[in-house]
């Protein structure tokens, strides 16, 4: 592709006269050069250009793939809350199709259709009116505490989700699209819980120690991600993957030794945790709700510290949105995914902690849950923010423990949270699909896109004329 | 074929990119298409060949009103389009090209390239193209790959031919080569219409000129109309012609380069044995064509490339094994050739990207916590001292047109004290207003007393900014030559030809001529 001609002896005033066609000279000619100089090398700063602006922009970032990705992990918070409006109303849907009153009903449709609409209306209803009594308020409560005990649930369930979508989110920000959230968890967990049984600190002490331990667990599981990335350049999505597979096992062998089990017994469980390696209750004995959600709510906070504020989050940042202009401008891009990784890893790790000194108590292979997928997609709903996340680990807390209440009330299965869950991260990622069901405006770029099948986008030529 | 388009009217949005456009294009004619980037050239174009709806106005063919609903439509009316980026597959061969999208078949579905090989050699001979259809795309070079684009539009009959900023890829003689085509197809009664912002070639080239600006025709011009005229038709004002630059003054020197050496991945040596000084107070400009080796010479400098040998030394500090921080630390500005790519976080804000490679220092950044203030303090200041046209300190940089972006690299790198200042394309994609400044800002540094490195491919910024040229040729140092030496000299160094023999050739031609 190189242009060069082979041909070293051109004709003197090759590049020149055939232009030209004049031997034009000294001041006039130099004018003339300065000026097709000047003219030639013009670009846009006179409005309008050919593009909007956003599509200039999408051309200015890095591979068209993680393009791609960015878009979908940072997408339009209207999009994302429209997301959340469209499964539900799917979810109710489905739960109305599936209901036997409706079916039944149904059966006579065309004799007396309001029939089976009443039902499908009461199907659905009843079933978010349980999800809603199950993960916010219980107004058929008969104390205070009953009534307040499904949000408190909620937010139980939503602590490690919130740790493991920070790690998650926070990885993405870096240009890394970590997968791994799962193993990480399993392995801070694992690390905290061996600290938490086998060690008999003093109060205080020891539950900083678990703590601790479930953030090195974590960091250090991925941050080997972050080293082999950085090193030998593997992707860390391969990575990741294969990483939960050994956390998963890895995890299963160890509770079929001596040193994870219970004295005398060979089942896959470990001991109970001392009790000074717990969470304490944070609302008293009533409630499972512990201190890992503020633990929860403090790695938030210095997330977005980190992120928005901090050296570090301005290195890793400028990695994720331009890996070439950020080593251009001295930043150690290596360091910033092995940094970015642990970090993530550390908040997976705390989510490990929130599950095995705060809700389980012991260290169990299902002791994850599958909260470090789920993490992914409340990233995901979050935007990759901070805040963002905290917000949509909560929701994703309510559907999980208003899910379990849905199911004991009205016999509807708790999968359709899943397919409600799973509605949200497909219309998150098709922003074009949400954006014509509702109507919205498309962005000024995709009409320029249409023609980009065929034609450049003129903006990431910086030459559109 | 004689094609209309009247009163053409294009919006996105709120945006008019195309406001009320005529245009009239005549067989035999080459009709240019002049205005800076963002004017609406390409998009008319566009317009023309069916991939954006016109928001009002009608495209007359023989004087019949037509709609084209996409470039099948476009093709099928006799109009042809050459992107200014090929839309060629680059593992397919010429004639797998030419036939995409217009297969003929021979039973049972089987490709039938030999009728179409045929039709390349003959247009290849007509025009004297000289393009192989057997030989694989990828392998060619530029200015053959924009032939077979030229024959793909050909072969379906073309009789308008749209040019869309073909000579932005070209060397200068591939350029010349493409020019002579455009006469010949002329010749042979088709129409081109040339899209350009080089007002040279356009001068060179057309019959009729169209200047456009801000989405409007703002008049025809004749090529024999003087390029003053056509340039400030172009920009909208007169234009400043010369820099007043004084002679330098060159000081001591400071940064040397000696055997300097840089292995790529293959094996290949992409800078070979460089070995230069640039004194303080003086602008060495490094010309050469294209990948010839100037990128990875100032990555180099800069630490961004591995496997360098040699000696680089600032202030008599070795550079060569120094991480980028430190580079940047030990008072090397650096601006590189593409700004999107290597200069600008895109999504970042322009009040962040004006510290991207200082965020880390006071006042910056105190410990780890990075300080707002001083970051839009730092902002405001610079924003006013360089006139970056922009929202707020807070858009994002992605959002500049060109021209500003450059202005945010430049700010950040001036706006800390220099012991060596290297610029890479530095006016690429830039408007004249700002090129104008930033070739100022460029020489006030100079005569601050920072060595100056300018990387162009320009040979006019190369003629304009420099007080020494070197010329770079596949790797090696062609010559150091003083920043008055004629073009042709430059040239024929660029081709290959040590500085000696170029000034010998150039010396005894020009006694012959004259």
């Amino acid at each position: 592709m190189t242009p060069q001609d082979d041909k070293p002896v051109p004709s003197p005033t090759d590049g020149e006269a055939p232009l030209t066609r004049r031997d034009a000279k000294d001041t006039a000619r130099k004018d003339e050069a300065r000026l097709e100089n000047a003219v030639e090398t013009a670009g846009g700063a006179v409005p309008p250009p050919a593009v909007p602006a956003t599509a200039a922009a999408l051309g200015a970032g890095p591979a068209p793939e993680s393009t791609l990705m960015q878009r979908i992990m940072t997408g339009n918070a209207l999009v994302a809350f429209l997301s959340v409006v469209l499964s539900l109303i799917l979810g109710g849907l489905l739960i109305a199709v599936t209901d036997q009153n409706v079916a039944r009903t149904s059966s006579y449709f065309f004799s007396r259709p309001q029939d089976m609409i009443g039902a499908a209306w009461t199907a659905a209803s009843s079933a978010y009116l349980a999800l809603f009594q199950g993960s916010v308020f219980n107004f058929e409560g008969d104390s205070f505490v009953r009534m307040i005990y499904p949000l408190t649930q909620t937010l139980t369930v939503a602590t490690p989700l919130i740790c493991a979508g920070l790690g998650v989110a926070l990885a993405f920000r870096a240009g890394l699209f970590n997968i791994g959230a799962q193993g990480q968890i399993l392995i801070g967990a694992t690390f905290a819980g061996w600290i938490g049984f086998t060690l008999h600190l003093p109060a205080g002490i020891h539950l900083l120690l678990v703590i601790l331990a479930g953030m090195v667990g974590g960091a250090v599981w991925a941050g080997l991600v972050g080293l082999l990335k950085a090193r030998t350049g593997a992707h860390e999505v391969i990575l990741t993957i294969m990483f939960n597979y050994i956390a998963t096992n890895l995890v299963l062998y160890f509770l079929s030794t001596p040193a994870f089990q219970r004295p005398g017994s060979t089942n896959p469980i470990s001991p109970q945790l001392d009790a000074t390696a717990l969470y304490p209750p944070l609302l008293g004995p009533a409630f499972r709700l512990h201190w890992g959600f503020v633990v929860a709510v403090l790695a938030t906070i210095f997330v977005w510290w980190l992120l928005e504020r901090s050296t570090i989050g301005f290195e890793l940042r400028a990695v994720g949105a331009n890996a070439s202009a950020a080593r251009t401008a001295g930043v150690n891009v290596s360091k910033g995914y092995i940094l970015a990784m642990a970090i993530a890893g550390a908040l997976a790790g705390l989510a490990g902690v929130a599950q095995v000194s705060g809700t389980e108590k012991v260290l169990t292979s299902g002791v994850a849950a599958s909260f470090g997928f789920d993490a992914i997609t409340v990233a995901l709903l979050g935007r990759s923010s901070p805040w963002g996340t905290f917000a949509a680990g909560i929701l994703f807390g309510a559907f999980r423990a208003g899910g379990v209440a849905m199911q004991a009330s009205t016999g509807t299965s708790i999968d359709i949270v899943l397919v409600v869950q799973s509605l949200i991260v497909l219309f998150i990622a098709a922003p074009p699909l949400v954006r014509a069901l509702f109507r919205l405006p498309s962005p000024g770029a995709r009409r320029a896109r249409k023609g980009g099948s065929t034609t450049p986008t003129p903006a990431s030529t910086g030459a559109a004329a | 074929m004689k094609l209309e388009l009247i009163g053409i009217t294009k919006r996105f949005g709120s945006l008019v990119a195309n406001d009320h456009i005529d245009l009239v294009v005549l067989p035999g004619q080459v009709h240019s298409l002049l205005g800076e980037n963002g004017a609406g050239k390409s998009t008319l174009m566009n317009v023309l060949y069916g991939l954006y709806d016109p928001t009002e106005g009608e495209i007359l063919v023989n004087d019949k009103p037509v709609t084209f609903k996409g470039p099948g439509d476009a093709m099928a009316a006799g109009i042809g389009m050459v992107h200014q980026h090929f839309m060629l597959v680059p593992v397919f061969t010429v004639a797998e090209n030419v036939a995409l999208g217009n297969e003929s078949t021979k039973a049972g579905g089987m490709l039938n390239l030999q009728e179409t090989r045929t039709r390349i050699r003959r247009i290849s001979d007509q025009y004297g193209f000289d393009v192989d259809p057997d030989a694989v795309v990828e392998d060619l070079p530029v200015g053959v790959q924009q032939r077979v684009e030229i024959i793909k539009a050909l072969v379906r009959d073309a009789e308008v031919l749209i040019l869309d900023e073909p000579t932005a890829v070209l060397t200068p003689r591939e350029t010349d080569e493409l020019l002579g085509i455009i006469a010949q197809l002329k010749a042979d009664g088709k129409s081109i219409v040339f899209i350009s912002h080089k007002l040279r070639e356009v001068k060179a080239v057309s019959d009729v000129i169209t200047v456009v600006r801000r989405g409007r025709v703002v008049g025809t011009a004749d090529p024999s109309a003087p390029t003053t005229e056509l340039a400030s038709l172009m920009v909208g004002r007169s234009v400043s012609l010369t820099l007043d630059k004084k002679p330098s003054t060159p000081g001591e020197v400071t940064f040397r380069v000696r055997d300097l050496t840089v292995q790529a991945a293959n094996g290949q040596h992409v800078v070979d044995g460089l070995s230069f000084d640039v004194a303080e107070g003086e602008i060495l400009a490094i010309a050469g064509v294209q990948g010839n080796g100037q990128t990875e010479l100032t990555e180099a400098i800069m630490g961004l490339q591995d496997h360098v040998t040699g000696s680089i030394t600032l202030g008599g500090n070795e550079l060569v094994g120094r991480s980028v921080k430190e580079v940047i630390r030990a008072g090397v500005g650096f601006v590189p050739e593409d700004r999107s790519v290597e200069g600008l976080v895109g999504t970042f804000s322009v009040a962040e990207n004006l510290i991207l490679n200082r965020y880390d220092g006071a006042p910056f950044a105190k410990g780890l916590s990075m300080s707002r203030a001083a970051i839009d303090k730092n902002a405001e200041e610079k924003i006013a001292e360089f006139d970056v046209r922009t929202q707020s300190a807070s858009s994002a940089a992605g959002t500049l047109s060109g021209g500003n972006q450059q202005k945010v690299v430049m700010a950040r790198e001036f706006s800390r004290p220099l012991k060596l200042f290297i610029a890479s394309q530095p006016t690429r994609g830039v408007d004249v207003g700002s090129i104008e400044f930033l070739h100022r800002r460029i020489v006030a540094e100079r005569d601050a007393g920072t060595p100056v490195m300018i990387v162009s491919t320009e040979l006019d910024e190369v003629l304009e900014l420099a007080d020494r040229i070197a010329v770079l040729y596949r790797g090696r140092l062609m010559g150091i030559v003083p920043g008055t030496v004629s073009r042709d000299v430059l040239g024929l160094m660029m081709a290959g030809m040590p500085a000696d023999e170029a000034l010998a050739q150039a010396h005894d031609v020009q006694g012959g001529n004259l």
